[in-house]
């Protein structure tokens, strides 16, 4: 059956207050989901009291403070601090974003972090993202064609065409939809997930690709696309503005026009 | 532990090549629902306050007969297909998907006919 409460292990307990140094004016609570697999101890949530007058305005800015000089054994992912990675998607405040373009000033109260839901978390804010990245896998995420390209130039695309791929080539993969969405809590064996299929629908509509059927027959199966159930979490979760409820629809407009 | 490799795991069995039509008669059935349902709920309405008899009769028009057998029979096939989605949804054990699938059709097909049944000893007469 699916797991509506927590297993006694992965109940998170209180943790550390790391205080913020004397003579703060202007502070704010950072209460981070820690955990350690090493320790076999619960998970916990630490607060770390941030002075704002020290730290630059994003939540990674804050996140990157406490590692350098609170608590290095903070752990998370992050690169490119721009929003076009994707390593830093996270839960912030109760929904998943990038902290890399999440201003803390967004923020009313304390900010709660934690990794991004119903994912095995391989240490504090790293969930294990090897079955996400191999869903995308499955669904062969580059161009598939018999026709040989011409001699001297690349593949051509219409402007018309290459528009068409607007609100999905933008997708950096960085899971806030998929792990937002309750059917892949329940069901992220089998069903493929918003980000993955997204991804699909870039490749079903790119006018150079020549495998549109095969890849719709490889979607078409009640879980990998039909436990799709338009909540919709993914659309207003994903931090880059795109639609993968919208591009999942399409995928099923598809499925019932070659009927 | 397994040493499948995570493309293995994410491949599964491959794709059951089916899906659209649960998918598109749950819709179907859906819309015509909109227009089904209303009809009866203002029909039930109109049978408020009024003789046995006259209930009697409204359930013998030819029109009214098809609207409502036509209204349980769209409902139970809709319940069928949503509750079959909320058992696969949730339901994880795989013999106990199979008995929870089989016994909730099972059921449907049970009430539904009954319905229909006695809607139509109402219209023809026991």
């Amino acid at each position: 059956m699916a797991e509506f409460t927590l297993p006694a292990n992965s109940v998170v307990k209180p943790g550390k207050i790391w205080p913020a140094p004397e003579g703060a004016t202007r502070t704010k609570n950072f209460k981070i989901y820690r955990f350690d697999p090493d320790s076999g101890a619960n998970p916990r949530w630490d607060t770390f009291e941030i002075d704002l007058d020290d730290c630059a305005p994003m939540v990674l800015d804050a996140l990157l403070k406490i590692k350098n000089e609170i608590d290095p054994t903070l752990t998370f992912r992050r690169s490119c601090r721009e929003g076009i990675c994707g390593s830093c998607s996270m839960n912030i405040g109760g929904t998943n974003t990038l902290a890399c373009i999440k201003a803390i000033e967004d923020f009313d109260g304390d900010i709660v972090i934690s990794p991004l839901p119903h994912m095995e978390v391989v240490k504090d804010l790293v969930p294990d993202l090897t079955h996400f990245y191999a869903q995308y896998a499955s669904i062969k995420p580059w161009m598939q064609t018999e026709t040989t390209p011409p001699q001297d130039r690349e593949r051509l695309q219409s402007p018309e065409d290459r528009k068409k791929l607007d609100g999905l080539y933008e997708c950096i993969m960085c899971a806030s939809c998929s792990t937002s969405c309750p059917s892949y809590w329940w069901n992220g064996d089998r069903y493929l997930g918003p980000a993955t299929l997204l991804q699909a629908q870039r490749w079903v509509v790119d006018s150079r690709d020549e495998a549109t059927g095969e890849r719709l027959d490889e979607l078409e199966d009640p879980f990998k696309l039909y436990r799709c159930h338009t909540i919709m979490n993914c659309t207003n979760t994903c931090p880059k503005g795109l639609n993968p409820a919208k591009a999942i629809s399409e995928l099923k407009q598809k499925m019932v026009e070659r009927r | 532990m397994s040493l499948m490799t995570p493309l293995k795991k994410a491949r599964g069995l491959g794709s059951a090549k089916d899906g659209t039509h649960h998918w598109w008669v749950q819709r179907v059935t859906a819309i015509a629902l909109v227009p089904l349902t209303l009809w009866v709920a203002f029909c039930v309405a109109c049978m408020v306050g009024e003789p046995y008899a006259f209930v009697l009769s409204e359930f013998q028009s030819p029109f009214n007969i098809a609207m409502f057998v036509l209204f349980l029979f769209t409902a139970f096939y809709h319940a069928s297909l949503g509750l079959q989605v909320v058992i696969e949804d949730y339901v994880h054990h795989e013999g106990l998907k199979i008995g929870a699938l089989i016994g909730m059709k099972f059921a449907i097909v049970l009430t539904g006919f009954t319905a229909i049944f006695a809607v139509l000893r109402a219209a023809f007469g026991s």
